[in-house]
């Protein structure tokens, strides 16, 4: 190409991208996202602590204490192990849905603050694929803050049993699965559709994703055992269950495989959804 | 009249655009699944350097000419090259060419004036130091280092436009497409907007203008494309454009009575009309050189009862020329 240029002026060849460019873009993209976490810390804080706070107040400490003869020693041990699982899933879960889904929303519909990273020169795809990246990160690094929490708010200390091998393979895995569902919610609704991913999606996959029970216990409503296992969530809760707690949960040949097949199944609904949001 | 007619560009032979161009369109084509024709088989050329204005009426499909080129909407039919590289096919590969200020502010309202400028520079695969200075000197060239460390949101809309366009140029592209970029800002920053279009071409910067404002249009660009219901009308000079209706004279005839009336009785009295044009509130004649039409005018209007309110000889506009090409005017 020959333009000619006099001083500062545009490049006059062009510049193909190469793979080191590539990675250097991606790592932008991560950056920019982490950045934003940094500047707002209470905006992190406040949708990452209040909910399992609440959860184990109120599950773990005050019904506890208001049964009556109330629950003590093993009892109120297993209800805490119990939600510590669950707690775990829905810290994740929400940072799926409001570091991922909910941005997502807003910049599709009003905003287009996207738009500049989709003009970056990577692949569309890689744009959507690294807001799940920095949304599963955003869901570890919540899981570790409220962890400590599970320890000291419910009325007796959960049993920890950590087994490291299974907690770093699938703590990973469940952030990104449900990083991808946030992107899949955030490229499929509307800005007016919101209100219904809360009340219509959202309330069911957390209460019956095995947050607050064990799926092995469901064995007396079958249904709701069979119903439970087409939700996403319950793999999480079982698979921090297995991974940190001693308590019974699916079997990883199960949580495994199912976890890896939600989060691919989402990952490419998202992406062909982000992609059709951004490219006519 | 075909001395407006473009010269079609070929490619060449073993397909690949012409040296010259760094934006090159061939049959270039986007009918959306409801069957709207939007662009229909565009043939277009920018060459280096150039500021080149893309002027046509709302709906006329500049904006998905603009997509088609920024890799945002695929083409149904033709090609287009940025930089030699084929947009269609290589998207990601053209986009390092390609700088955008589009229509509305899409600055990244979590980040302050600077970081918008880092972050973009990064994304283009600068390192952070490098990154960090190009935007200090592109904020100096907008003149906004006095707010590089405000947030976007407390910007003005001049402000950001210029923003827009740092971020746009921060990469160095080979082109630049500014996208109605003066729509809905004051007189001032618009002036202020345009010195930095004139900046920004004497360093070399080939630009494209999407603009419904033909004054902008005739201001700030070398070349102006009028395009109208897809297809391109005429690709010339803004001089060259006005001098084709220049061998004519325009007249701009009002009075107290329809336009369609006015049109009416002037065609029936007027010698040597070339073209009428009914525009909102008066009728536009080109008329043969040389050709003395004010007493007819008078004369007809008189003949009717009705008052003459003003008669007018126009000079050439590109405003003439669109109606000349359409018949209609550009703002309706």
């Amino acid at each position: 190409m020959s333009t000619t240029t006099a001083g500062p002026g545009p490049a006059t060849t062009p510049v193909r991208p190469s793979a080191a460019a590539t990675s250097r873009t991606v790592g932008a993209l991560l950056a920019r996202d982490l950045t934003v976490l940094r500047k707002q810390p209470s905006n992190f804080l406040a949708r990452t602590v209040v909910q399992p706070l609440m959860l184990l107040f109120v599950l773990g400490y005050v019904t506890l204490k208001i049964t009556p003869g109330h629950a003590v020693g093993a009892q109120a041990s297993d209800e805490a192990t119990t939600l510590l699982a669950g707690m775990l899933a829905m810290v994740v879960l929400f940072q799926g849905i409001f570091a991922v889904a909910m941005p997502l929303v807003q910049e599709f519909g009003y905003t287009r603050e996207i738009d500049d990273r989709v003009l970056s020169p990577i692949p569309v795809g890689l744009v959507a694929f690294t807001k799940v990246v920095a949304g599963a990160l955003q869901g570890l690094l919540a899981a570790v803050v409220v962890f400590p929490l599970a320890e000291f708010v419910p009325a007796a200390r959960p049993d920890l049993h950590p087994h490291w091998a299974v907690l770093l393979t699938l703590g990973p895995i469940g952030a990104l699965m449900c990083s991808s569902l946030g992107l899949f919610l955030g490229t499929a609704l509307d800005p007016r559709s919101v209100t219904a991913l809360f009340a219509i999606m959202l309330t069911p996959l957390l209460y019956l994703g095995c947050t607050l029970y064990p799926w092995s216990t469901l064995g007396p409503i079958r249904w709701v055992q069979v119903l439970s296992l087409a939700n996403p969530l319950t793999y999480v809760s079982e698979g921090f269950r297995a991974s940190v707690t001693p308590a019974h949960h699916l079997s990883l040949y199960v949580i495994y495989p199912a976890l890896i097949g939600f989060t691919a199944l989402l990952l490419w609904q998202g992406m062909r959804h982000f992609r059709r949001r951004v490219v006519a | 009249m075909p001395s407006l007619l473009q010269r079609r560009t070929v490619s060449r032979p073993d397909g690949s655009p012409p040296a010259e161009a760094v934006v090159h369109a061939e049959g270039l084509s986007k009918i959306y699944p409801d069957g709207t024709a939007a662009v229909d088989g565009l043939d277009l050329s920018v060459r280096g350097g150039e500021v080149l204005a893309l002027l046509g009426p709302n709906g006329a499909g500049k904006s998905t000419t603009v997509g088609m080129l920024t890799t945002g909407v695929v083409p149904t039919a033709g090609r287009a090259w940025v930089a030699g590289i084929d947009v269609a096919g290589q998207p990601a590969d053209a986009r390092r060419n390609i700088g955008v200020v589009p229509q509305r502010n899409t600055l990244d309202r979590s980040l302050t004036v600077r970081e918008n400028l880092v972050f973009h520079g990064r994304f283009f695969g600068m390192r952070t130091a490098d990154a960090r200075r190009e935007a200090d000197l592109r904020l100096e060239q907008v003149a906004l280092t006095h707010v590089a460390g405000k947030p976007v949101d407390s910007l003005s809309g001049g402000m950001a436009q210029r923003l827009m366009i740092a971020r746009a140029i921060l990469h160095r592209p080979a082109v630049l497409f500014l996208d109605e970029p003066t729509t809905g800002l004051d007189p001032q920053s618009r002036l202020a907007l345009h010195e930095i279009v004139r900046g920004l071409r004497a360093a070399g910067q080939t630009i494209m203008l999407i603009t419904h404002d033909m004054q902008e249009a005739d201001q700030l660009a070398d070349r102006v494309a009028i395009i109208d219901h897809g297809h391109l009308l005429a690709l010339d000079t803004p001089e060259t454009l006005k001098r084709s209706v220049d061998a004519d004279t325009v007249v701009a005839v009002a009075a107290e009575t329809p336009p369609q009336r006015l049109a009416a009785l002037l065609r029936e009295h007027v010698p040597g009309l070339r073209d009428v044009h009914i525009l909102e509130d008066s009728v536009l004649l080109i008329v043969h050189a040389g050709q003395a039409v004010f007493p007819a005018i008078a004369a007809a209007v008189a003949g009717a009862g009705a008052d003459l309110r003003d008669v007018r000889v126009e000079e050439a506009s590109l405003e003439t020329v669109f109606i000349r090409l359409t018949g209609k005017e550009l703002r309706d």
